[in-house]
């Protein structure tokens, strides 16, 4: 008996022998406390059903009853890797509820640290992915090493690594130590050389292209329909780029492309990410080199005790994961009269049994770690 | 993109029958949005989606809102007779406003890169009346989302696909995301050994009998 996994056998005369497995939730491929209830015809999929809700503390509910302020560090708890762009996309929505400007300072700030999140996702990810396709270790190892540069600029700027709690509305908590720029001009210049390595060994790889090619294909209209946001919904060929799309905060003001994938399966997601690694790095060089000085938080923004008019507001960013978007309605009270996270890892999640249907549990494996799921997010 | 009043006209023109309103937004982003009646919901949520100047293909969030009833105190002006004489007396009266749950859709369009127009959906109350047609058939996106309205809410959507508890286990009771919702003591309370232990730890004060292991 594998611990985490309970099979059963149901007969059924119609379709042969139908296999019941439940798939997590302790499974180091789920990515966490996440469960896919997989009915099988011998190797084959035919049902697949997640099951949510283990790591559920309802965020929402707890925002309900602390300030504005207060949900900042819950945010850092959301997709824990990401702590910085969803602080980002929690202020974006106060700020679009209570009207305040952002100084140009706190923007270039805030664009350096949410594209090094991305890198620091991306990163992670790729080497998770290889790392469910059997490769044990080694990459994810690789990746850590990289990871752990940029945490440590992290730590460096925010006092933590993970949990960062970094922005306030109206720009950011504390200005860029000093040297700072210069530690993180020495990460983005080395950066290049991981990936060129990372991608010499591994998108020529026979057993990744076997695995990954033409497994959990999802199709364009299926993706828009479906919510589908982030790389998941750019591998299948939508060029849907909230950073284009919206131009929040200055995104307009850099030159970088959006990578687009023409197959929609894992390896696009998986190839995605890299390409979209090297995009991330030119939005660093040019908001590095256009830093203006001044202030960082907008003078007549308040944080502590905030009462923002009666009124709602939706913000969202292109998060490493997707779109993530808070909205929040306020009756002019101190804390938010309701406070909604959109969850991109959730919504990817939706047509995960369209993607695994007729494929092998291995393939079911692989598309789960190319989704990119934090469950931290998923059940919030 | 067309402003909310504009929208509101091409959905009545489409559905006269239909109730169709905007409720204005007063937070400077002004994101206003359109309250939709129940029974057209669907059509109109699919003319939304294949309208090509509209485009909306792409519902982005799907969340619940709660409302209690509400009391109002309201001064009224009620003449009276007081000794033979009539008099205006100003009284305070007490008024309930019924409560409701709202199911809240935001919608973007990907082709035509416009958005958001938000939909708000009402059930007529909180109690017996919270049936909304789920407009899952027309966005997948709404699936799960859905289904964690109807888990956090209580706000059950006909029609959709496979409505089941999303976060919370099966045989939960109740819906945590209500504003009167409280939460009991004990839900996670299973008997263990330990318990009897406890209450074998309790010793009797003098004249008391001890207390009975628990079976």
């Amino acid at each position: 008996m594998i611990p985490g996994v309970s099979i059963e056998e149901k007969t059924d005369p119609l379709q042969g022998q139908i296999l019941e497995v439940s798939m997590g939730p302790h499974h180091p491929s789920t990515h966490g406390v996440f469960r896919m209830d997989v009915k099988l015809d011998g190797e084959r999929i035919v049902s697949l059903k997640p099951v949510f809700g283990y790591l559920h503390r309802n965020h929402e509910k707890i925002a309900e009853d602390v300030s504005y302020l207060g949900s900042i560090p819950y945010t850092d708890r959301l997709d824990y890797l990401c702590s910085l762009t969803n602080n980002w996309a929690y202020c974006l929505a106060v700020e679009k509820l209570s009207g305040f400007e952002i100084p140009e300072r706190a923007e270039y700030i805030r664009v350096i640290v949410g594209e090094l999140t991305r890198l620091v996702n991306h990163t992670c990810l790729m080497g998770f992915f290889v790392q469910d396709l059997g490769a044990m270790g080694t990459p994810l190892m690789y990746a850590f090493r990289e990871r752990e540069k940029i945490l440590d600029l992290f730590e460096g700027l925010t006092g933590a690594r993970m949990m960062c709690n970094y922005m306030r509305f109206g720009g950011v908590r504390c200005d860029l130590p000093v040297g700072w720029i210069d530690e993180v001009k020495k990460v983005i210049a080395a950066f290049p050389r991981f990936l060129d390595e990372f991608e010499s060994l591994l998108t020529q790889n026979e057993i990744l292209i076997a695995r990954a090619q033409g497994v959990g294909v999802l199709s364009k209209e299926l993706a828009i329909n479906a919510g589908i946001t982030g790389p998941c919904l750019r591998a299948s060929g939508v060029g849907h780029d909230l950073r284009k799309v919206d131009a929040y905060s200055i995104y307009s003001r850099f030159d970088f492309k959006v990578p687009i994938g023409a197959h929609g399966d894992c390896y696009d997601r998986f190839m995605i990410r890299l390409l979209e690694m090297r995009e991330s790095l030119k939005i660093l060089d040019q908001a590095i080199a256009a830093l203006p000085s001044g202030q960082i938080i907008d003078p007549k923004a308040k944080s502590r005790g905030l009462r923002p008019k009666a009124g709602e507001a939706y913000g969202r960013i292109e998060a490493p994961k997707g779109e993530l978007g808070f909205y929040l309605i306020s009756e002019g009270g101190p804390s938010p009269y309701r406070y909604r996270v959109r969850p991109p890892s959730l919504i990817n999640l939706t047509v995960l049994e369209d993607m695994c249907l007729g494929g092998t549990v291995a393939d079911a494996i692989a598309t789960l770690g190319s989704i990119d799921i934090v469950l931290g997010e998923v059940d919030r | 993109m067309e402003s909310a009043e504009q929208l509101r006209d091409r959905l009545l023109a489409a559905f006269p029958e239909a109730r169709v309103e905007v409720l204005a937004n007063p937070a400077p982003v002004a994101q206003h949005s359109l309250i939709i009646g129940a029974t057209h919901a669907v059509q109109i949520a699919t003319l939304l989606r294949d309208d090509p100047d509209l485009a909306f293909d792409y519902a982005s969030n799907v969340t619940g809102v709660d409302r209690p009833d509400q009391e109002i105190k309201e001064k009224v002006t009620v003449k009276e007779t007081v000794d033979g004489e009539e008099k205006e007396v100003t009284k305070e009266v007490t008024r309930t406003e019924p409560g409701y749950l709202e199911a809240v859709y935001h919608l973007y369009s990907m082709a035509k890169r416009h958005g958001p127009v938000i939909l708000r959906l009402r059930t007529e109350n909180r109690t017996d009346k919270v049936t909304l047609p789920s407009l899952t058939p027309v966005w997948r996106s709404c699936e799960f989302q859905e289904r964690e309205i109807y888990d956090l809410f209580g706000i059950v959507f006909e029609d959709h696909p496979d409505l089941r508890r999303l976060l919370m286990w099966d045989d939960f009771e109740g819906h945590p995301m209500r504003k009167d919702y409280v939460e009991p003591d004990d839900y996670e309370w299973e008997p263990t050994p330990h318990d009897a232990v406890l209450i074998k730890a309790k010793r009797p004060a003098d004249g008391e009998e001890a207390a009975p292991l628990a079976p």
